[in-house]
């Protein structure tokens, strides 16, 4: 499966009578993206904001962040089985919006969702600081249930992001990338010396805020299986869950799953990267069992000589985590996992709540608890008063001159699982 | 630059008071360095004096831990050091406890602070490392030139209050603490990389060592007492009189299996200890005070056991590698198990 | 070691004077004794108030075997 990318750099968002791109520059007719959203019957109101690099600007709580994707030819559409039909995806070429956003946010649960900061120490740690972020507060009808109110807003930011998408499809692109991955076969005779390397994407699947979807499906309902990685950049993956949004994947790192674009840098030089399988993350422990007994088979099935396994979360999922590692270890395979860390705000806890002597190269997005002080911001989008009950914040978190004093977990993306971050800990 | 000010803390021997026969003095404190001090004073040279030692000794701290970790922390402040140097205690076990407690309690209690040194395996270590700066030692005395090396310029920078660099760079055992940090590659870079060492073979570093979390799920109790077949182990070093097995008195390399068949009592004409680690006067005049045999006998005459097993084994437990101790352990256990043992009563010194 | 030895089945007790280390080195049933160089001894006592001592001891240790324990436990 080959895919084109082509990229065209988006420097700015400015409103506009007419929704298009000129130059390096986003402009969005909100009324037409306005009404676009408002089709679903349950939404009652949708504010739409910008948020750039380097203002200052909080963006909370915030549900999920997608890059705006067209597909140029090839087969199927962004977002299969949401925006698309579920033809597969993943050939072809595709245009992207380089360094724009769509960001949800929303008071879902009310304790869950994440905090983006657009300048000072919180913007450091969200790589969401350095895009030029579309907005949109959704408030959904009275008497919304919060499933069906997640749902609504996870449509709202993935119509959002196709609509922007389609103003790209016939622009030239200043960088166009070329992913390729081979068949089992072809990639044996092209690659015979290098070694073949897998990439184990453990997918969060416990329930409301903490779901995630392939193609449509609920992935708590799959059993394991191989994916093309070219899929990935086509939105074949798509997010439900922002709780401990420091760790979580938005849409935005699917797309840009970073482990498969360091994978694709080496492959064909240093290694063979012949896939990526997915799994889940579930909460009972038969289900644990039988998947990480099923991705194991598969890395063996595949003949792999290493794996990457990267994690979604914390908690429970590190034994599924631990599992995977060692199950693949057993049948001989070289591992590396990449989680994060709950050492507690002094650091000196223990980081994960299961262990094996089997993982025993382990790269880490750091502590999810270590305390951050956040500045004060001249605007916030969507509301505040969610802050003390975030989950990372504590009552008395958010101190009245608009200064919080909480925990990293509170920052979309600080501690994220792909490895997308420089940050570590020591 | 002002003249840091150095106490030094250090145990009965390395103090030249005495060896096992003084463990149990209480502390006391000489103005100036002595013994190790010496090595310290030649490495400071002018940037720091070392004006007072305080000496304690190990069995005393040990047994009375509250009373002798205040009493040297008053002597310790009225020197007002502006760092305090503990040991190093190299893979001396008590000694190490004592180091780690008072590097800890001059940090916290007075807010001075304080550096020690020890072997990997000392369990002053895991007592410790998280609280104070450990620096990574030789298991003996041999490696006090080399450790000198890496506390002196610690200690130094601790004092000045500078910023201290990472466990690697500096020499000191990691602290467990986990500190964030921007490092220079994104994560998923360094897990290529790292995959790419490890299938190739060549050595990479994790960035979070697995803990060890090596406990074992306690068996069931003993149903009845009274039929229960109980054999005796020790890693206090008891072994008939002459010490037949030569087991050494330090980094043992072996355990013995020793027969106490028709034996009611253990006296001082027949068994002693190899322990090199204690002051053996106790237990050379009445190994019972070690190793039980004496009231076990009792026990079973009384009904009150099954019957004593006719081996006990022994070992010696002073500066023995983890590894080692592990290793007896297990082929002991496994001729318990063919013995038909239903309980061990494992006494330490 | 007394890992070791619990792990090929035996219950087993730790009796020693410096409780802190069993706790590191993973002891589930620990007894804590007297002193360092006489962990079961009191050389400043009488013979007979010494093993009285003991037996003391050995008694608390003979309930430790015999009591279910489901983690560290320290038999004072």
């Amino acid at each position: 499966m080959k895919l084109e990318v082509g990229y065209i750099p988006i420097r700015d968002i400015q409103f506009g009578p007419t929704s298009k791109v000129d130059g390096n520059v986003l402009y969005v007719n909100q009324d037409e993206l306005s009404r676009l959203l408002l089709q679903d019957e349950a939404i009652e109101s949708v504010a739409l904001d910008i948020a750039r690099p380097g203002e200052s600007v909080r963006i909370t709580p915030v549900k999920d962040v997608i890059e705006p994707r067209v597909k140029v030819h090839g087969g199927g559409g962004i977002f299969p089985g949401w925006c698309a039909k579920v033809d597969t995806v993943g050939s072809g070429r595709t245009n992207v919006l380089k360094g724009a956003a769509v960001v949800t946010a929303g008071k879902i649960v009310g304790f869950q969702e994440g905090i983006i900061d657009m300048s000072g120490e919180g913007a450091r740690y969200t790589p969401f600081s350095t895009l030029n972020n579309l907005v949109l507060v959704v408030e959904p009808k009275q008497g919304l249930a919060q499933h069906a109110y997640e749902k609504t807003l996870r449509l709202a930011g993935l119509k959002a992001a196709e609509y922007l998408g389609k103003l790209a499809a016939d622009i030239e692109a200043e960088e166009v990338h070329t992913y390729e991955t081979l068949s089992l076969l072809e990639g044996v005779r092209a690659y015979p010396d290098l070694p073949r390397v897998g990439y184990v994407l453990m997918l969060q699947s416990q329930g409301l805020l903490h779901d995630t979807y392939v193609y449509g499906v609920d992935a708590k309902q799959i059993i394991p299986t191989l994916i093309s990685p070219t899929e990935l950049m086509d939105g074949a993956i798509i997010s439900g869950n922002c709780v401990s949004a420091c760790d979580k994947n938005t849409t935005y790192h699917h797309l840009n799953n970073p482990v498969v674009q360091d994978l694709f840098a080496e492959h064909g030089k240093t290694l063979n990267f012949v896939g990526v399988i997915i799994t889940n993350e579930n909460v009972f422990l038969a289900d644990k069992m039988r998947s990480s007994d099923r991705t194991a088979e598969l890395c063996g099935y595949l003949s792999l000589d290493g794996a990457i396994i990267s994690q979604e979360g914390f908690g429970n999922p590190d034994t599924d985590l631990i599992m995977n590692c060692r199950k693949i270890e057993a049948k001989g395979i070289k591992t590396v996992i990449i989680t994060d860390e709950y050492a507690g705000q002094d650091g000196a806890s223990q980081s994960l709540a299961d262990a094996d002597e089997a993982a025993d190269a382990v790269v880490t997005g750091g502590n999810a608890n270590e305390v951050i002080h956040l500045p004060a911001m001249e605007r916030i989008i969507g509301s505040i008063d969610a802050v003390d009950h975030i989950a990372g914040g504590w009552s008395g978190s958010l101190n009245e001159d608009g200064t919080i004093t909480a925990e990293l977990q509170v920052i979309t993306g600080a501690t994220n699982e792909l490895g997308f971050n420089t940050l570590s800990a020591r | 630059m002002k003249q840091i000010k150095v106490v030094h803390y250090l145990n009965q021997f390395f103090a030249q008071i005495g060896g096992e026969e003084k463990a149990d003095i209480p502390p006391e404190s000489k103005s100036g360095p002595v013994g190790p001090g010496m090595a310290f004073k030649g490495a400071f040279g002018d940037a720091a004096e070392i004006v007072a030692t305080v000496a304690c000794g190990d069995s005393y701290f040990n047994e009375n831990p509250d009373v002798a970790l205040a009493a040297i922390l008053d002597m310790i402040a009225s020197f007002e050091p502006d760092i305090v140097v503990c040991g190093p205690a190299f893979n001396a076990g008590r000694y190490g406890v004592a180091c780690g407690a008072v590097a800890t309690g001059v940090r916290e209690k007075l807010n001075i602070p304080a550096i020690t040194g020890m072997y990997v395996e000392n369990p002053g270590v895991d007592l410790y490392k998280q609280s104070v700066h450990i620096v990574s030692t030789k298991d003996n005395a041999a490696g006090m030139r080399d450790a000198v090396a890496l506390m002196v310029p610690l200690a130094l920078k601790l004092a000045r209050g500078e910023e201290i660099g990472t466990s690697a760079e500096e020499g000191y055992i990691p602290m467990g603490i986990r500190k964030n940090f921007f490092d220079k590659k994104r994560g998923s870079r360094r897990a290529v990389d790292m995959l790419l060492k490890k299938m190739a073979g060549e050595p990479y570093e994790t960035e979070f060592p697995m803990p060890d979390f090596d406990r074992v799920v306690p068996n069931p109790a003993v149903k009845d007492i009274s039929k229960a077949k109980i054999a005796l182990v020790t890693s206090g070093g008891i072994v008939p009189k002459g010490n037949p097995d030569r087991i050494e008195s330090s980094s043992a390399s072996k355990y013995g299996k020793y027969d106490l068949e028709g034996i009611r009592d253990l006296d001082a004409q027949t068994y002693e200890t190899a322990h090199g680690g204690y002051d053996p006067v106790y237990a050379n005049e009445d190994a019972d005070r070690v190793l039980p045999v004496d009231i076990l006998r009792e026990f079973e005459k009384e009904g009150k056991i099954g019957s004593l097993s006719r081996y006990f084994y022994s070992t010696v437990g002073n500066g023995t590698a983890v590894a080692s101790a592990k290793k007896y352990a297990r082929a002991i256990g496994e001729e318990l198990v063919a013995d038909g043992v239903d309980a061990v009563i494992l006494t330490s010194t | 070691m007394v890992k070791e030895i619990e792990r090929a089945g035996i219950p087993v007790v730790h009796m020693c004077t410096v409780v802190p280390i069993s706790m590191t080195v993973g002891a589930n049933r620990i007894v804590p004794t007297v002193a360092i160089p006489y962990p079961l001894g009191n050389p400043a006592s009488t013979p007979d108030e010494e093993k009285e001592l003991r037996r003391k001891l050995l008694d608390k240790t003979l309930d430790a075997l015999s009591t279910e324990v489901e983690d560290q436990t320290v038999f004072e």
